[in-house]
Parts: structure tokens; C-alpha cells; sequence
């Protein structure tokens, strides 16, 4: 018995990401651009979805699924809107994770109607950390940063801050009510991923919201135009 | 974080590779920048290598240190953590050059002679 050597060289993540790129070839296949939505628990992301859904109706056939680890609560606030919605749950024999992963997603693709999709928006599950080690075949990642949070989060949470393509800075209506320094947040957020495009918003208020119906409007376009 | 997940997926990853021959020795390569912690991931691997061809198999992991690469200077330093910052002119913008990796680099395992 002698001991042979196998180079291997590859990624040990390499599962999730043979079954992200299954996704994405999917994806590609209905014509459908994917937005993956990651933020901290109760930034804002389900309110900010609804204005978008209620915003971008007319124009864009939208889809939505919900990652939460237990409950439909989100999946049933955006009920009432035209667009498809489906709800994973992770605690639903996927032992309770706290993020999506591909493997999740992909369990749920065939309960969403793809073919009359342009845009399908994943609001991952509350979570500063996991959900950016995770590819699930995303054409565009955005977050969710709200100012009731602290200035210091893009610091302490940098994979994240860095993971993503643009951020919402949201609940910009209670900073009268909070010493919460902007101008530090910005500069800890431009340190961290420098140029990173991001956008002051309310979703309460509506203040703000065009910039983020325009990105989304935009990262739609670019994914129709690259197919 | 995940370290299980972690361990899990490079378990298939090592079978795959080993085609049904016991595994002696894997061999990781984990960047400074990956969330990951070693220890936790070497006690996730004990458990998730019971009853496999990798039962046995030491894990051995290599880190990587993180090195960016000034958009503005064009130097390449190491890096702490985030921020990065180039040690060269002090800016903020550097790509990363390493320190992302989770690779299963190399395994050992028992060939049985042929006579």
C-alpha cells in the first residue's frame, strides 16, 4: 500500500456554486434577472420590496421569493400585489439556516411561473453576515443598511458592505431622532467598498425611493440586454 | 460560519476525488479574509468523516494572507482585514490579489499496490 497525492485545486464551496450556476442557466433560459436582497433583520427590506412592487407594476412583470426561516408573513404582506410569490422556508427540512443558499432556491424554481418573469427580487433571510458567502445564480446583489443600525456597521460587517452592488440607506425620515452620523456612515461605507453606489431613502416617507426603482429598472435592462 | 456546511461540502468534494480509496490527508487552503474558523472547522470535519473513506484523514489547512492591490499606486500590500488601505500611499481602493480562497488544494490517498 503506498500513499499517492491528487492535486485537486478546487473550490470547497464548489457545490453551492455548480448549483448557483444551475440557476443561473435557468434563469437565463425564462429571460428572468435575478436581484438577490440582503439586509439586517428589520431594516426594511419587505417594505422596500412592496414600494417597488407597487412602483414598477405597469412596467416590469415582477417576482418575488421570500427567504425566512420560519413563517409566510413576509410572502403574505406581498400577497395582495400582482407579482408571483413564494415563500422558502429554511427551517422546512433545510435544518433552519440562517441564509439561502442555491440549493434552496433552486427547491423553489419550480413553483415560480419563470416564463412571465422579468425581474425576480430574493429578499434573502435577516442576516448581516452568511447570506454574502452564498451565490444562488444572482445577476446583481443589493442591501439594505437602515440608519437605526449605527454608523459603524459597514466596519464590522465589511464581506457584506463589499458583497454587494448598491446600498439602500433606509429610514433617512427618524434621523432627526437619532445621533446617528451619516457623514461617518458614508465614509466608513466608501472605505470599505470604495465607489459602491448607495442611495438615501425612506420607505415610510417615500423619500428617496426613484434612485432605487431606477437601479432596479437598470440591472432588469442590463440582465435583458446581456442574454 | 458554517463551518459544518463548510466540512460537509468538502467532504463530497474529497470523495469525489478519492474514487472510493482511503483518504489520508487534506490538504485546505483558507484566506484571511474567509469566515472561517479553523479550529471549528476541523472539529466539524471529525464529525462529518465518521463512517467515510475519509474517517481517518488529517486536515491540514494552509492561510493565505491578504493582499490587496492599489488602484491608485499600483502596490501591492498586505492586508489586515477590511478596510484595506495600500501601505504604500494610504488609499482606500485595492482589488484583492488573495486572501478569499476556500480550495481544496491536495489529498493523500492510500493506493493499493499492483502486484
Amino acid at each position: 500500500m503506498h500513499i499517492k497525492k491528487i492535486r485537486v485545486v478546487e473550490d470547497a464551496l464548489d457545490a453551492n456554486n455548480t448549483i448557483a450556476r444551475a440557476n443561473r442557466e435557468d434563469f437565463d433560459r425564462a429571460g428572468v434577472t435575478v436581484v438577490n436582497f440582503m439586509s439586517s433583520p428589520g431594516a426594511g427590506k419587505t417594505t422596500l420590496l412592496e414600494r417597488a412592487l407597487e412602483a414598477l407594476d405597469h412596467e416590469l412583470r415582477l417576482g418575488v421569493l421570500e427567504g425566512d426561516v420560519q413563517g409566510s408573513l413576509d410572502a403574505d404582506r406581498l400577497a395582495h400585489h400582482h407579482a408571483p410569490v413564494v415563500q422558502i422556508n429554511t427551517d422546512a427540512g433545510f435544518g433552519g439556516e440562517c441564509h439561502l443558499d442555491a440549493n434552496m432556491v433552486r427547491s423553489a424554481l419550480s413553483s415560480l411561473p419563470l416564463d412571465d418573469i422579468d425581474l425576480l427580487v430574493v429578499e434573502n433571510v435577516g442576516n448581516l453576515v452568511c447570506p454574502a458567502e452564498f451565490r444562488i445564480g444572482e445577476d446583481a446583489r443589493v442591501m439594505a443598511a437602515s440608519v437605526t443600525e449605527g454608523e459603524d456597521k459597514p466596519l464590522k460587517y465589511p464581506l457584506m458592505f463589499r458583497a454587494c452592488d448598491f446600498v439602500l440607506v433606509n429610514k433617512i425620515d427618524l434621523l432627526p431622532h437619532l445621533d446617528f452620523d451619516l457623514d461617518a456612515f458614508l465614509a466608513n461605507l466608501e472605505a470599505v467598498h470604495p465607489g459602491v453606489p448607495y442611495a438615501l431613502v425612506s420607505a415610510r416617507t417615500g423619500e428617496g425611493l426613484d434612485a432605487w426603482y431606477d437601479w432596479l429598472r437598470d440591472v432588469e435592462r442590463q440582465g435583458r440586454e446581456a442574454a | 460560519m458554517h463551518e459544518m456546511a463548510i466540512a460537509g461540502s468538502v467532504l463530497d468534494g474529497v470523495l469525489r476525488h478519492a474514487e472510493g480509496k482511503r483518504v489520508t490527508h487534506v490538504q485546505l487552503k483558507i484566506g484571511h479574509l474567509r469566515q472561517v474558523v479553523p479550529s471549528s472547522l476541523e472539529f466539524s470535519w471529525t464529525l462529518v468523516t465518521r463512517g467515510t473513506a475519509a474517517e481517518d484523514a488529517d486536515l491540514g489547512i494552509e492561510r493565505i494572507e491578504a493582499i490587496g492591490a492599489c488602484r491608485s499606486c499600483g502596490q501591492e500590500t498586505r492586508q489586515a482585514g477590511f478596510p484595506f488601505q495600500c501601505g504604500l500611499c494610504g488609499d482606500y481602493a485595492l482589488d484583492v490579489v488573495s486572501g478569499n480562497e476556500l480550495l481544496i488544494d491536495w489529498l493523500e490517498v492510500e493506493d493499493p499496490v499492483t502486484a
